[in-house]
């Protein structure tokens, strides 16, 4: 088993709302943390990254003038002097379908929906720690790899191309209907 | 922390991408351990969130306040895009809060007040008792809380809000595909 040593980790929290400023704060005290640091706003959060320089940012979404997305957006700046790859955990009210989608496109590296709780959270600060994820870089996004899990039965075309990725072999219908027999 | 420095960056690049990989930065904090020694972090969060429930209801107050200032501040002069946007956000927050601060019902009305302030063509022509309703119900559920049988009316009232509200909406947007299909999609988001 493993075991998280929160105590050597640097938080960044970025919520509008100092209630659940407060729940985060508590919740990641208890699991072990020393260094919370708070902001209210994007912007703010944003100059606090570069600053104390996180290890895990987590923000919410919704924010006025600058929100959660946008935060994102201006940490996954490839060429930018401070640290791109910083995991970036997003919680958050909404959980359509297209959001969802639209956080994943903007960098974010963990989705967790409101209402908290003390599980999930720390299941996905796990996930972050323990199984970080390789970057993509491509003309349109920069970000943690959005395929999560290899589709062995995949049948569409492959998006990325280039030398050895660039055709995905796929089993002729023969094929995987005998290997279902 | 730790960073890793560029020459510990590895990119092996394709025709249309790049894939970055480089050692994992955050490994030192992980550390092996045996089951005996594992303790509980969540259980000890568990209660240190047990241990703000007192709070609870304040906060709740001052939530349901700024959502109730914020349609007034609408009903007085009208939708602007600072007032709609601080009324989505105080429902926003409500939506994201309340099942947390012991309302799950409030939560499941805020939600449904969110898709009307969200997915309505034309704020303006929305009735406002399909606000009001809402935004009382949201009370009613808060400051009643003890005394309404919250399983059972509280439970019905948000059902038919959302079933008012998802009717409105499904007419309103009849003819934006697009709008109706984001309207009906699921959530899919893993929960806590």
């Amino acid at each position: 088993m493993f075991r998280i040593d929160f105590n050597k980790l640097r938080f960044l929290v970025c919520d509008d709302n100092p209630h659940m400023r407060r729940i985060l704060r508590t919740l990641l005290h208890s699991f072990g943390a020393r260094e919370v640091y708070e902001a209210e706003d994007g912007a703010t959060a944003l100059e606090m990254y570069s600053h104390y320089v996180p290890d895990i940012v987590i923000t919410d979404w919704a924010m006025p003038i600058f929100d959660g997305l946008e935060l994102a957006q201006m940490i996954r700046q490839p060429e930018s002097k401070g640290n791109p790859y910083a995991p970036i955990i997003m919680l958050t009210g909404h959980s359509e379908k297209r959001r969802v989608t639209v956080a994943r496109d903007a960098g974010v590296t963990e989705f967790l929906a409101k209402p908290i709780s003390a599980k999930g959270l720390y299941q996905r600060i796990l996930n972050v720690v323990a199984s970080p994820r390789p970057f993509i870089k491509t003309k349109t996004y920069f970000g943690p790899d959005r395929r999560r899990n290899i589709n062995s039965a995949y049948m569409g075309p492959e998006r990325r191309v280039g030398e050895k990725h660039e055709v995905l072999q796929q089993p002729s219908l023969l094929d995987k209907a005998r290997s279902t027999i | 922390m730790a960073k890793n420095s560029a020459r510990d960056i590895e990119i092996t690049a394709f025709a249309t991408h790049q894939i970055i990989t480089q050692p994992n930065p955050l490994r030192s904090v992980l550390r092996r351990v045996e089951e005996k020694d594992m303790d509980d972090p969540i259980g000890r969060a568990e209660q240190a969130l047990a241990g703000l429930a007192g709070e609870f209801k304040d906060w709740m107050a001052t939530e349901i306040n700024r959502l109730s200032a914020a349609y007034v501040a609408i009903r007085h002069d009208g939708f602007t895009k600072d007032r709609r946007d601080e009324l989505f956000r105080a429902a926003h927050d409500i939506k994201g809060d309340a099942a947390t601060f012991g309302y799950p019902a409030a939560a499941g009305i805020a939600e449904s007040l969110c898709r009307v302030i969200e997915h309505a063509p034309d704020l303006e022509k929305v009735p406002a008792e399909l606000f009001t309703h809402h935004i009382n119900a949201i009370l009613a559920i808060v400051h009643e809380n003890t005394k309404l049988d919250s399983i059972s009316v509280s439970a019905e009232l948000g059902r038919r809000l959302r079933k008012v509200a998802d009717d409105y909406l499904a007419h309103a947007n009849r003819d934006r595909p697009e709008h109706l299909e984001v309207i009906l999609a699921p959530s899919i988001a893993p929960a806590g």
